[in-house]
């Protein structure tokens, strides 16, 4: 059962009436060719002016869209093989991370990615995707595996936010955050990150440090949720539109702000759709990346790497 | 039928604002409401003679407390914030910048000075909690990242103090990136074997936790400072539980293993120097 958003729902009242359609005049044996003819240009016109035209906060809705792929999905999508590897090796497992080995068309990959649940229960267990300090930690040990075995890291960032409990805290949340931060600047192998869904603060650059930090069309990376900062700068839920405006948090304004380096395109209407497409451009993307990447030395990447972070901010002197 | 009549309504002073002790001579502290001379106050490195309560201090206070004879250099004194996003809550950004000016007498949430500590050269970058909330934008990534420059260039110590609710919302994608623009000078530092010490002043939360201020070779704190990463309502709400006593204090977060120590701060400046002075090449 597919999930809809408002803005989707004309879309899918067309494909529903072009499948009636289909189906009476097969029952029938009428021709209706002509007739099916334009309502799938119609339903292509309706498509086409939805998604070109989507408010920042539609693709806010987007990228939590409830049947859009998560880190595993595109895991299994993009690899022949996947050891997952589990476990800070200090605290515990955080399932809100997963990370492991990959093999992509032949190139063994360190994929590291935040993971959301789909049904009620796994929801719970992946912690609607925010990490505690152990999964932070636990990335982080991978990443410095990876590094050792002179293997690309690739990071998937998929999360409402770093988990604000009491344990936590206990635990360093902050802390481990901050350290994942400064070691990515100088980790030898080539990095890249992919905002594939959500892009919560602090949350999201505990992994999101890299040569290449790209985002998918339908994504948003910010310092805070458009609900949060409503609240806050609003001190109502209500003004979480606004907020999403204000903030400038699609994939397009962070690329135009020179704050990520590229944009994934996704299929239209979004990745949802069709994972299989969402995830042969993503690999593409990456083995090309990973390519270009590889050319140049590991203190040349990681020069321009810091450099890239520490141009970012516009001040007035 | 009373043969007088109270027009107005009668004086009614809610009572967080009676302590409230006009500056003069007296200082009350507002932990354990002893009376002390406010010079006294002062010279104690603005703490309680009688509780050690740390009143919340600016960069000025702290640049006249650590520099020898509180004479320091300011670095980058003229640089403020831009309005990349044209950023409009409530209030447009620049508006909420000018009206900050005027009331904080500050230029933006952070300044960065160099001088001496007990005649060693030291860069020391001090946030202001009054300019909104000691959030970190561009204006504070920069300095800071700046400041850690000049510490790279003459090899010599360098200090934040941070005092921040964390990130500046108004610069969004750009204050996000503050963490990773500070955090990546701290790796410089790092490979340069320049020693960073990082005082947590109350409150240190958000992304200035999740940053430089966790990334000190020395994270040290003042007594009581709350210091955490999720502000203590949000993860009240969260757990949906009251927070145990002390939770997120200094003491706390040196119990749970993340800071190194926790100084009066008059003793700050003979702590700092002391220990830099034994690990100086």
């Amino acid at each position: 059962m597919r999930t809809l958003l408002e803005f989707e729902k004309p879309i899918a009242e067309l494909e529903a009436k072009l499948e009636d359609m289909k189906k009476l005049a097969s029952e029938n044996n009428v021709d209706v060719s002509s007739a099916v003819r334009n309502l799938t240009n119609s339903i292509e016109e309706l498509r086409k002016e939805t998604f070109t035209n989507l408010t920042r906060w539609q693709r806010v809705q987007l990228s939590r869209h409830p049947d859009r792929p998560y880190s595993l999905d595109y895991i299994q999508m993009m690899c022949e093989e996947f050891h997952e590897i589990h476990g800070d090796r200090n605290v515990g497992d955080d399932p809100a991370i997963v990370g492991g080995f990959g093999n992509i068309d032949g190139q063994t990959v360190m994929i590291i990615g935040q993971q959301k649940g789909r049904k009620t229960k796994e929801r719970q267990y992946r912690n609607f995707g925010m990490p505690n300090p152990e999964g932070y930690r636990k990335a982080l040990r991978l990443m410095h595996m990876a590094e050792k075995f002179d293997i690309p890291v690739v990071t998937l960032i998929d999360t409402p936010g770093a988990f604000p409990g009491l344990e936590a805290e206990e635990r360093g949340q902050g802390e481990a955050i901050a350290r994942n931060i400064k070691e990515m600047m100088t980790l030898k192998v080539p990095v890249i990150c992919v905002v594939i869904g959500e892009g919560a603060s602090g949350g999201a650059l505990g992994i999101g440090i890299g040569d290449r930090v790209l985002m998918m069309e339908n994504s948003w990376y910010s310092v805070i949720s458009p609900e949060n900062c409503s609240t806050i700068l609003w001190r109502s839920w209500d003004f979480k539109e606004q907020a999403a405006d204000a903030l400038k948090l699609t994939a397009e304004d962070m690329k135009g702000f020179g704050l990520v380096d590229g944009i994934i395109p996704e299929p239209r209407g979004g990745a949802h759709l069709d994972f299989e497409k969402a995830g042969e451009t993503l690999k593409k993307t990456i083995l090309s990346e990973i390519k270009t990447l590889a050319k140049q030395k590991p203190s040349d990447r990681i020069d321009a790497r810091i450099d890239k972070f520490c141009s970012m901010g516009v001040v007035v002197e | 039928m009373s043969w007088f009549q109270r027009k107005a309504k009668g004086i009614n002073t809610p009572t967080e604002l009676k302590r409230e002790a006009p500056d003069g001579l007296w200082h009350q502290c507002s932990e354990c409401k002893q009376v002390m001379h406010t010079r006294e106050h002062k010279n104690n490195a603005y703490t309680c003679l009688h509780c050690n309560y740390h009143d919340k201090i600016g960069s000025e206070a702290y640049f006249k407390i650590l520099f020898d004879e509180g004479e320091y250099q300011e670095l980058d004194s003229e640089m403020r914030s831009a309005d990349p996003l044209e950023f409009v809550d409530t209030k447009a950004y620049p508006e909420r910048i000018v009206t900050t000016e005027k009331k904080s007498g500050l230029k933006d949430a952070v300044r960065t000075a160099h001088g001496n500590m007990h005649g060693k050269k030291i860069t020391i970058s001090c946030m202001d909690f009054g300019f909104i909330g000691g959030s970190m934008g561009s204006v504070v990534g920069e300095k800071i990242a700046r400041g850690m420059d000049h510490a790279l260039k003459t090899k010599t110590p360098f200090l934040m103090i941070s005092k921040s609710g964390g990130a500046r919302m108004m610069e969004a994608g750009y204050s996000l990136m503050q963490m990773a623009k500070t955090s990546a000078k701290i790796a410089q530092l790092d490979e340069a074997k320049v020693p960073y010490i990082s005082l947590m002043t109350d409150p240190t939360t958000g992304g200035v936790t999740a940053s430089f201020a966790m990334l000190g070779d020395f994270n040290i704190s003042e007594p009581g400072a709350l210091i955490g990463f999720a502000g203590p309502r949000i993860i009240k709400e969260t757990i949906g539980k009251d927070l145990p006593k002390g939770f997120q204090t200094a003491e706390f977060v040196q119990d749970h293993g993340f800071l190194d120590f926790i100084v009066d701060r008059k003793d700050l400046k003979d702590k700092l120097a002391s220990l830099l002075n034994m690990i100086k090449k």
